[in-house]
């Protein structure tokens, strides 16, 4: 077969994407002009979402390091050690812009690569969480999508046997146009058992296992992960990937058993960019070259040419360098689950990259110069004009919150605030019989197996947060308090925060506002991690989530990875008991500024988030680890979104029994701000017996008051003279938070 | 020894065998569904929950002309206790070792819940642990859960006592809105003509530690251990 191609121009590079410097590296590179496949090659390996050139500055000034870190951003995941010779494999990654054409299969997708990533590295997947946020649930086309997205997420992750275990899903008008999908997964590896995407070994084979080679997902990494959207965004569904959970499944299985031979030198899945970035980040990684002969690469349609063959994002496929001669042993494993595995070419030691198709040469490349030398940009930063002016809040001035009790009962009403119980009940949270917490608390709490099956007494803690507009009111301290609230839910189960993965969604780069947003983010995210210290381990960056000039708020996703060492000790999120004390540890302040009451009861978003106070927060982790270990806290409830009062109403009401509380506050700031204020810091906790937490925060330098009693059917709050603000039965409460999305959805009942 | 049949696409295996063995402490191992025989030794099979073949065409469809099931056909068919949890109920009913079909919840979405289920008979091998009207506490994890079957075939497995679970409040009443997935007759755990083969959609692997989600799954499993090592009874 005669291959004809298109003639490749500076006028074609710019269709790919490429700015003119760009192509005219390439020329340089090359000394000569690239063929077509060449130039895709460039256009997919130097694209934002595989080069990350606009964010590399800011991701170099990121902790990574640690004593616990084994390996942190660079490799598929994250891996950190958590003792007797075990590790925790992890990373959260974006998959806005598939989502928000397909929203079934882009979310499906989504939760295939993230897992990808994790066994990867030789660990078995063991839970799951998403951040998720939507346009505003009455438009219809946002209800269509938060269908269709935990459609895809359930579709995907129950099939695969891997529990989803928690995450957040929000609901405003800045993802009107760009919805945002963040899928996590963490795994479970033993520390000598870690595999890395190494290309090591002149001459060992290059196997391709997993399903077969399509034409779709061609160009999802450069096309659709690295523009806006526009009008048009609709004729890019073509570029959506289609996931097959079943394959996955199998591919996990398979490749696990193949790890526990000797027969792998390294692995890395075919993610974005598919072929091309998978053999070039494995050749780059280990200073070598790859042959390749594109005719071997099984084929689900005929007819494909060389350069929809390295591009294509088909799912569920794996590169694997094998030691040479083993080739048979890898063969008879995936045979075993009815898989490909095929050699497709061979490591050589003149770090070149040659693809040959149909006996022609079609690439013939340096390696380094594509997956390495890739631009760092230096774009250009400016504050946004009307900083200032978001700023702007006269708390003094608002008029007063005459309802107390009817503001709680809306706010508990609202798609914000409501109770997820209908996205979550569509996902396995127990397949593997390791779910101690599961969606519904602070953070999810999951046992930790070793590969043989037997149970250890340690459990991890994971949390995904972000509060977007704090982020866009101040960035820097949005940051900051998305990494500290991570820290506190963690910590509220009883784990030690032991590090981060990162995922951040901002809008387009070429903004110089939109940079400095990045920047200013970054940094407060750097600052918080070296303060409590959790490295950054892993993560991704996802720009363009713009639709027509709007962009989204800033949205650094942070999950959060937590140690519990013996988890027979461990606290939850809901009173336990009647008749126990009620702790609130912290300070409220009268802080309004970026309040869901604000937003909902003021039509308001505006002034500064609240503080935060990091080495208090520090502080903070270390006295809920110890009170927690020590078996005197076993409710531990972190004050979010919606303040005093909706923690309050989650403690009882989130629990299998409705139990009720009594509670006097007398903090002599504004009624709003002592009620739905959201100053950081704050935890509510509960136990038998709260006086050895009363020293041991003292200790720690952690105000600790008690506040209340648990007990009845009713939520009391007041000032403990005159008539409570609020005194409402639980089950009112619970029947209004209940409804909440499915209300909207017009499921309810 | 009990057989826990793997099944590619099968989830709740390893779980499955991880109740049995490690928390029950009942000797148990994984069966490859391309194996034409049970392993020699075997006294009970359990079909663990999970998506065989990816539930693609229909749930259990393709399963059932795995090589094993040829194997577990015979064992049941000498009398040889059989449990399918979930999947594992779905594959029963498509082989015919189990009368009616599981189809579409009527809800449409896929269910993760705890829900209350009755036990209608104590019985060996699957509920000599309990008494009838007892009221367990299990998860259920399914999109096709709903069991149908016609009228007169409904009809006679009540005539017959063969309707071993039922989807109840927590007082036990067996009620529309305690049917989390729209069953005929709430039925949640159903037995063959012979008695030895069950199938129920709850999860009683996912119930066997109390930090895990509750004990009352041992109700069901320990019954079948109970049977197959002669234990309590």
């Amino acid at each position: 077969m005669t291959l004809v191609e298109p003639t490749v121009d500076l006028a074609l590079g710019r269709e790919h994407g490429l700015t003119d410097e760009e192509y005219a590296d390439i020329l340089r590179i090359l000394g000569r002009t690239p063929s077509f496949s060449e130039l895709g090659i460039f256009s997919v390996m130097w694209a934002e979402h595989c080069s990350y050139k606009s964010s590399k500055k800011y991701l170099k000034t990121l902790p990574t390091s640690g004593d616990r870190v084994l390996h942190g951003p660079g490799e598929n995941s994250g891996v950190v050690s958590i003792g007797d010779g075990l590790a925790a494999v992890f990373k959260i990654e974006s998959h806005n812009h598939p989502s928000f054409i397909e929203p079934v299969q882009g979310a499906a997708t989504g939760v295939g690569g993230i897992l990808r990533d994790v066994f990867t590295m030789g660990a078995r997947p063991i839970a799951s969480l998403n951040s998720l946020r939507f346009g505003p649930l009455d438009d219809p086309l946002h209800q269509h999508l938060l269908r269709g997205v935990v459609e895809g997420i359930g579709g995907y992750g129950n099939s695969v046997g891997v529990a989803t275990v928690g995450g957040e899903v929000s609901f405003h008008d800045c993802y009107r146009g760009n919805i945002l999908v963040n899928a996590f997964s963490v795994g479970v590896v033993e520390e000598e058992r870690i595999f890395l995407a190494r290309a090591g070994g002149v001459g060992n084979p290059v196997m391709y296992v997993g399903s077969k080679t399509g034409r779709d997902g061609i160009h999802g990494a450069s096309l659709l992960a690295s523009a806006e959207f526009d009008d048009e965004s609709d004729a890019k569904r073509p570029t959506v990937q289609v996931g097959d959970p079943f394959t996955e499944k199998c591919l996990i299985e398979a490749c696990l058993e193949v790890m526990r031979t000797d027969a792998v030198v390294g692995i890395q899945d075919m993610g974005a960019a598919g072929l091309t970035c998978s053999s070039f980040e494995m050749a780059s990684n280990a200073g070598t070259g790859i042959e390749l002969d594109l005719d071997r690469v099984p084929q689900r349609e005929s007819g494909m040419t060389p350069y929809e063959l390295l591009l294509s994002e088909s799912q569920e496929r794996m590169l694997l360098v094998a030691r040479e001669g083993r080739e048979d042993q890898v063969r008879e494993i995936f045979a075993r689950w009815d898989l490909d595995a095929v050699v497709v070419g061979r490591v050589n030691d003149d770090g070149r990259m040659r693809i040959r198709w149909q006996g022609q040469g079609v690439v013939d490349i340096p390696v380094d110069p594509v997956a390495r030398s890739s631009p760092e940009l230096d774009r250009p930063l400016r504050e946004p004009a009307d900083r200032l002016e978001r700023h702007k809040l006269d708390v003094a001035s608002l008029p007063p919150e005459l309802e107390p009790e009817k503001a709680l009962l809306e706010l508990l009403g609202s798609p914000s605030l409501g109770s997820r119980s209908w996205v979550y009940e569509q996902y396995d949270q127990l397949v593997q019989a390791n779910t101690l917490v599961g969606p519904g608390g602070d953070a999810a709490l999951v046992r930790v197996k070793r590969e043989d099956g037997s149970a250890t007494l340690k459990a991890l803690a994971l949390s995904v947060d972000c509060n977007p507009r704090w982020c866009w009111l101040d960035p820097y301290t949005g940051a900051q308090a998305a990494v500290a609230e991570s820290a506190r839910n963690v910590a509220c189960t009883g784990a030690r925060p032991l590090a981060l993965s990162n995922c951040l969604n901002f809008g387009n780069p070429e903004k110089p506002e939109i940079m400095w947003e990045f920047a200013e983010a970054t940094r407060g995210m750097s600052d918080a991690a070296r303060a409590l210290g959790t490295p950054v381990v892993s993560g991704n960056v996802s720009f363009y989530n713009e639709t027509s000039g709007r962009a989204v708020y800033p949205t650094p996703t942070i999950a959060m990875v937590g140690l519990l060492e013996d988890h027979r000790r461990y606290a939850v999120a809901h009173f336990q008991r009647e008749g126990a004390p009620i702790v609130l540890l912290g300070n409220s302040r009268e802080e309004l500024g970026g309040s869901e009451w604000l937003a909902q009861r003021r039509g308001l978003e505006a002034g500064h988030p609240p503080s935060v106070d990091l080495e208090y927060e520090a502080r903070l982790a270390d006295l809920l680890v110890t009170a927690v270990a020590e078996g005197c806290v076993s409710t531990a409830h972190d004050v979010a979104d919606g303040g005093l009062a909706v923690a309050l109403s989650e403690c009882c009401m989130s629990g299998e029994a409705q139990i009720g509380a009594k509670v006097e506050l007398a903090d002599s700031i504004r009624l709003e701000a002592l009620l739905f204020g959201e100053s950081t810091g704050r935890v509510l906790v509960s136990g038998d017996d709260l006086d050895p937490l009363l020293v041991l925060a003292e200790a720690h330098g952690i105000p600790a008051r008690r506040i209340g009693e648990t007990g009845g059917r009713r939520l009391v709050v007041g000032s403990g003279t005159g008539p409570a603000w609020i005194d409402v039965e639980v089950a009112e409460l619970a029947k209004q938070w209940k409804r909440a999305i499915p209300a909207v959805l017009e499921e309810d009942g | 020894m009990l057989s826990v049949i793997q099944f590619p696409g099968s989830n709740d295996d390893r779980d499955t065998r991880f109740a049995l063995k490690s928390v029950l402490s009942c000797a148990a191992e994984l069966v490859w569904h391309k194996q034409g025989e049970l392993p020699p030794g075997t006294s009970g099979v359990v079909i663990p929950g999970g998506f065989s073949y990816g539930d693609y065409l229909r749930c259990g469809a393709m399963a059932r002309y795995s090589p094993v099931m040829a194997a577990v056909r015979r064992f049941a068919d000498a009398g040889g206790p059989v449990l399918g949890i979930c999947n594992g109920f779905q594959v029963l009913c498509e082989s015919g070792l189990l009368p009616g079909a599981l189809i579409r919840n009527h809800h449409l979405h896929f269910v993760c819940q705890r829900v209350h289920v009755r036990v209608e008979q104590a019985l060996a091998p699957f509920t000599s642990r309990s008494h009838a009207g007892a009221v367990l506490q299990l998860p259920i994890k399914h999109g096709e859960g709903a069991y149908f079957a016609s009228p007169e075939l409904l009809g006679r497995l009540e005539a017959e006592g063969r309707v071993l679970l039922r989807y109840c409040e927590a007082d036990g009443s067996v009620t529309p809105s305690s049917n989390p997935n729209g069953s005929l007759g709430n039925v949640a755990g159903l037995l063959s003509e012979a008695g030895n083969v069950m199938g129920l959609m709850p999860h009683p692997e996912h119930a066997v530690e109390a930090d895990f989600g509750g004990r009352d799954g041992r109700a069901i499993l320990g019954s079948l251990v109970d049977a197959v090592t002669g234990g309590q009874s």
